[in-house]
């Protein structure tokens, strides 16, 4: 088995081309950010309202809940029969996969937010907007990426899956893999997809880092601190 | 003019009144303290002078102007507000947070940084921690930190919600006689809210004791309010020490303060039969020599015994008859405003003064 990886992967044939490694991770990357992107416009400004004014909070964590136990396969299918069209349908199905995460993320900063910091920004005399980018979002941002990065965990991995209905990306290998019972092409596959889901997360770690406020993490390190003493 | 409270009544949606009917005439330039048990709606009452809570009905004039006529983000930038956990904003430098009302009001950055640093002056730290994040500062820290950020609307009113309460009560004590000297300077209209009668008593020029309902149940300076309480809440709530916490208002100008033999530390004493009260070189009491001890050589402070709380000159005799019951020698020591001792008086003299004062000196 580890031969038949080793194989594959040294195997030149592998790395070129319109099914090599480089052109696959491109394409498992450019779904993976697409859907994110788009799943972001969406859910940040719905999570952003909902969290700010604290209207309609059980309806979102609800409809959060009903999307979350859609069978992604399953509504993927659903939607290629639709269109017809496998890029489509893949990448309607990843935004509506990554929405929750995100929408989730960006409601629960917000509420996370100190009561007291809140009420002291606006009896101050800070108008709603000021309020919700000048202190709300500022001291939300490390949850609200953390829900980021779970969504792009979990993008990494349906994409992959996705190419039951004709995506490419890196799931075609465990799919062709599969078909030709090729066991070190799946394997590769599912390493590739697993290393490119850590990467990304690695990279979002870092922009988080560069991100949050160095006065938040002060006091989430104090808290830390607190909370163990 | 001043804060008016005009039939004001707040009931919550659910059905709560926290407020009921208060009428209450709020002077300028004093502190005004309301005081009461947890949930008689103080809260409530102070945060509709900022509209931060909206009055069910009623009206309230600041200045002689009802606030519902102004736009309600402008009237809270010019009214300083200030809160229990102080509501420092994580994120932000202790400068950036005190220059927020400056900011949002215009200013330019280097005027509200400039103004900023001027009044983390004003509220005694150290240049240093302007730098720092809220995260970084103790507690009693983090409370100045708000008092200067509501400071730099430089408003005439300041709200204060419990600022204290959250600290241990020695920090508190300071910030106490911090913010009274801060307002023999400044001269704000302030409103304070807490639950605690020696904070209300210790800092009101007048007192506004609320009962649970919302309900005003008096009025009146301090001493009024713990000498003469209008009805058995009232005695209730300002305790059953209320006869002493009086003493706080009495001016203890009259107490004479006798001539007591010292010895300074350092220097060699002869023998004596009576108490004597040693000094350092600057003057200050450092403790007491009792009747008959004999020293080899100099006195040094380790052969003395503790001296008791003192009594500065001019302060309430409360301290004055502190200071004699908490000296080993039944002799309260009196210091002047730098701290040198100038003489002693006893609990007995005190307590002549207090006779003599039956009805009480309101300050
Ligand atoms: N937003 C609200 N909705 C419903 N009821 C409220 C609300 N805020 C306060 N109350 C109720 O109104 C009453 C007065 O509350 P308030 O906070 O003004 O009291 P308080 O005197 O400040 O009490 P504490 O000393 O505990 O802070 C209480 O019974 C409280 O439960
Ligand atoms: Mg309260």
């Amino acid at each position: 088995m580890i031969g038949e990886i080793i194989d594959w992967f040294t195997n030149s044939a592998n790395w070129q081309g319109e099914d090599g490694v480089p052109t696959r991770v491109l394409q498992h990357l450019g779904y993976v950010l697409l859907s994110l992107v788009i799943a972001t416009v969406i859910a940040v400004p719905i999570g952003l309202y909902v969290g700010h004014t604290g209207r309609g909070g059980v309806l979102l964590v609800g409809s959060g809940n009903v999307i979350r136990a859609l069978p992604t396969l399953g509504l993927v299918t659903f939607l290629f029969l639709l269109f017809t069209d496998s890029d489509i349908a893949a990448i309607i199905g990843l935004v509506v996969l990554a929405i929750p995460p995100i929408l989730a993320g960006t409601y629960a900063g917000l509420q996370a937010v100190d009561r007291s910091v809140v009420d002291a920004a606006e009896g101050m005399g800070m108008r709603g907007g000021q309020r919700l980018w000048q202190i709300e979002v500022p001291i939300a941002l490390p949850i609200v990426l953390g829900g980021v990065r779970n969504a792009v965990l979990q993008l990494v991995a349906t994409a992959a899956v996705a190419a039951y209905v004709g995506l490419g990306g890196l799931g075609r290998y465990l799919l062709d893999g599969l078909a030709i019972l090729d066991y070190g092409e799946v394997a590769a596959g599912a390493i590739l997809t697993a290393l490119l889901a850590i990467v990304l997360d690695l990279v979002l770690a870092t922009v988080q880092r560069a991100l949050v406020p160095r006065g938040v993490r002060l006091a989430e390190a104090g808290a830390k601190k607190e909370v163990s003493a | 003019m001043g804060i008016e409270f005009r039939g004001i009544t707040k009931k919550y949606p659910d059905g709560t009144v926290a407020v009921d009917d208060l009428n209450l005439t709020i002077e300028d330039g004093t502190i005004t303290v309301l005081v009461g048990p947890s949930g008689c709606g103080k809260t409530t009452s102070l945060r509709m002078i900022n509209r931060m809570v909206e009055p069910t009905s009623g009206s309230i004039l600041l200045e002689g102007e009802d606030i519902r006529d102004s736009d309600a983000a402008l009237l809270r930038r010019g009214i300083g507000y200030v809160i229990q956990h102080a509501g420092l904003f994580p994120h932000r430098t202790v400068l950036s947070n005190i220059a927020t009302v400056p900011l949002l009001s215009g200013w330019d950055k280097n005027k509200a940084k400039k103004r900023a640093a001027e009044l983390l002056e004003v509220v005694g730290l150290p240049a240093e921690v302007g730098k720092r994040y809220p995260a970084q500062l103790s507690g009693g820290q983090q409370q100045r930190v708000g008092v200067a950020r509501a400071l730099a609307a430089d408003s005439p009113v300041l709200l204060m919600d419990e600022p204290f309460s959250a600290v241990d009560p020695v920090v508190r004590e300071g910030l106490q006689d911090e913010l009274l000297r801060l307002q023999s300077q400044l001269g704000k209209t302030i409103v304070f809210v807490t639950h605690d009668i020696d904070e209300a008593v210790r800092l009101g020029d007048r007192v506004a004791v609320l009962r649970v309902g919302g309900k005003l149940a008096q009025y009146g300076t301090p001493a009024e309010v713990l000498r003469q309480p209008v009805d058995d809440f009232v005695a209730g709530f300002v305790g059953k020490d209320r006869g002493y916490r009086g003493l706080s208002f009495l001016a203890a100008d009259d107490v004479l303060v006798e001539d007591v033999p010292t010895v300074r530390v350092g220097s060699k004493p002869e023998g004596s039969d009576g108490w004597r009260l040693a000094v350092n070189d600057a003057g200050e009491p450092r403790g007491w020599l009792a009747p008959g001890s004999v020293v080899d050589g100099e006195l040094v402070e380790g052969e003395l015994l503790a001296g008791g709380s003192l009594y500065q000159q001019g302060t309430p005799i409360r301290g004055a008859l502190d200071a004699a019951l908490s000296s080993p020698a039944s002799l309260g020591v009196v210091v002047d405003a730098d701290g040198k001792a100038i003489g002693v008086v006893t609990a007995r003299q005190v307590l002549d003064v207090i006779e003599n004062h039956p009805e009480g000196v309101a300050r």
